[in-house]
């Protein structure tokens, strides 16, 4: 049984990374056509990954600097390991994964877990601009962590459970049930910290293009990048899952997964198309004003 | 002027500077960056060498490809997957930017810009290059990951171009760095440099795009080269 729960848990990865990269090539593509252009190929994303790991030098500056991807492709992969992917009517099922009773906590953990990984390694790689980047990413992250985690709390008060299989199950039946409708305070704060967690524009000051290099990635090459590409498509498909598991309904099949999941995704991106960057100042007094209140609505009216 | 008398004009150029350097004691290193014996605050006192503490000094190694198909398939993907530092080395920079603009739209060939040497496989030298960007292209090239690949943009990386008697600029690049694809023209358009990315894909598929090898065997050479242009250079003898 565990074998064979394993099994899928190790094939929704496989999918989960090809979704991911595909996704973010999809989106780069609707990027291109918005400004006119061509755009690149769709299976750019792949080639680069190989390409990445077929690099022949490989330069490392330490333990801490190997650390960072590793850091960061656990925390996605550990995201997927604890999340329930498909609701199947049984907590059990073959695409439950390893979820378990209180595993939000264990997620909302595993969230942050990738930005402390890269932390580390961008502070031995040594760069200045990953160590400008990293202090916005972390000093956003407790930004974005605060109206998030008010939202999560008054979604467990309200479903009155830490298991995330249980706040996916209480949603079934409709899309009246979802907590889009049954606690809009949540949603809403869900839904504005969302585009924080996903770092585009305008909260991509984490990297930053054109300003800060792409930030604490600047001193990562070769299969170390590698690793980011995969860790990256993975957190971004993985955190339109758990959004999509809080907040939407869940999904009941792979295609459904894949709709809601691009749908959410293309929410930020296209926040992002619209607005320019933040600077870190306004980012965070930004997330400190609707989002924060929100967040705190929400936690009053469910727990009175 | 044709090449022999060129290359002539550069080999006087170097003899003179070389005798230059000899008349003047010339010393590669700055004092304050030599190494030496420092007291510590707590009164200790501990051995610095400010340049391999930043750099590593190590000489570059050839890399042998790998074996057949796996190479093969390796450089499909470097080929269709080309990242360009975004470093304006001369005045040919001006003929980068429209080529991420619809009209010429680099992506769709798998062309992007990269702002780290670290990530980057192609480096484009834009036009002429100053003794002074020289000694940042040495060490920008040499901080990127091979297999690496030179587009040198334009006639001044060439022979000098207009610029042939300067005193300030280096007439022959592959004197200095390994060139794999020159684009010629005063300036070429853009449309040149997209011709010339498509050469360089050729090249990397057919495994012939090998330079970076090159620089580590001919590596006294190079560097021979580099310092006597350089005049201040101040960093270890490679530096990645």
């Amino acid at each position: 049984m565990t074998i064979a729960k394993l099994g899928y848990t190790l094939l929704g990865l496989f999918i989960v990374w090809n979704w991911g990269f595909l996704m973010g090539a999809i989106f780069r593509k609707i990027g291109a056509r918005v400004s006119g252009r061509i755009g690149i190929p769709f299976y750019q994303p792949w080639i680069n990954f190989f390409k990445s790991v077929g690099v022949r030098t490989t330069i490392t500056h330490g333990v801490m600097y190997y650390l960072g991807p590793v850091f960061r492709l656990t925390g996605g992969i550990g995201l997927l390991f604890f999340m329930p992917l498909i609701y199947t009517g049984d907590p059990n099922g073959m695409w439950t994964n390893f979820s378990f009773e209180g595993d939000l906590i264990l997620i909302l953990y595993f969230q942050l877990f990738g930005m402390l990984g890269m932390a580390m390694g961008a502070g031995e790689g040594g760069h200045p601009y990953s160590a400008m980047g990293i202090a916005r990413g972390l000093a956003q992250h407790a930004a974005v962590e605060l109206p998030l985690t008010l939202a999560i709390l008054s979604i467990a008060i309200q479903y009155d459970t830490f298991s995330m299989y249980k706040i996916v199950e209480a949603q079934q039946g409709g899309f009246q049930n979802w907590v889009l409708f049954t606690n809009p305070f949540a949603a809403g704060a869900i839904i504005l910290a969302m585009l924080g967690a996903m770092g585009h524009s305008p909260f991509n000051l984490v990297k930053a293009p054109n300003e800060i290099l792409i930030g604490p990635a600047t001193e990562y090459e070769g299969t170390y990048l590698g690793f980011m590409q995969s860790a990256g498509s993975i957190l971004h498909v993985m955190e339109a899952v758990l959004f999509m598991n809080l907040v939407f309904g869940g999904a009941t099949s792979w295609p459904e997964l894949i709709v809601k999941t691009f749908l959410i995704y293309f929410w930020s991106v296209f926040v992002g198309m619209v607005f320019p960057r933040y600077k870190i100042e306004q980012s965070i007094t930004w997330f400190f004003k609707v989002p924060l209140v929100l967040g705190v609505l929400a936690i009053i009216v469910f727990s009175f | 002027m044709s090449e022999k008398d060129m290359n002539s004009k550069v080999s006087e150029m170097l003899a003179r500077s070389e005798a230059n350097a000899k008349n003047s004691g010339k010393k590669f290193v700055r004092p304050e960056d030599e190494e030496r014996e420092v007291v510590a605050p707590d009164g200790s006192i501990i051995k610095v060498n400010p340049i391999y503490d930043y750099f590593s000094g190590a000489r570059p190694e050839e890399e042998k490809p790998r074996n057949g198909i796996v190479e093969k398939f390796l450089n499909w993907a470097r080929a269709e997957s080309i990242w360009v530092l975004g470093f304006g080395t001369g005045c040919g920079s001006i003929e980068i930017p429209p080529l991420v603009t619809p009209r010429f739209d680099m992506f769709r060939f798998g062309v992007q810009m990269r702002p780290t040497p670290r990530q980057s496989n192609a480096f484009i030298i834009s036009g002429y290059l100053s003794v002074k960007t020289l000694k940042r292209v040495i060490r920008t090239y040499e901080q990127m990951p091979s297999p690496k690949y030179v587009l040198a943009l334009g006639s001044c990386t060439i022979n000098g171009g207009m610029y042939y008697d300067s005193y300030s600029t280096i007439n022959r690049l592959d004197h200095y760095i390994p060139v794999d694809v020159y684009i010629a023209g005063c300036m070429p358009r853009p449309e040149a440099l997209l011709a010339g990315f498509g050469k360089l894909k050729e090249l990397i598929k057919a495994g012939k795009a090998e330079k970076a090898n090159e620089y580590a065997r001919n590596f006294d050479w190079y560097k021979a080269n580099q310092k006597k242009i350089v005049k201040d250079w101040n960093m270890p003898d490679y530096n990645w």
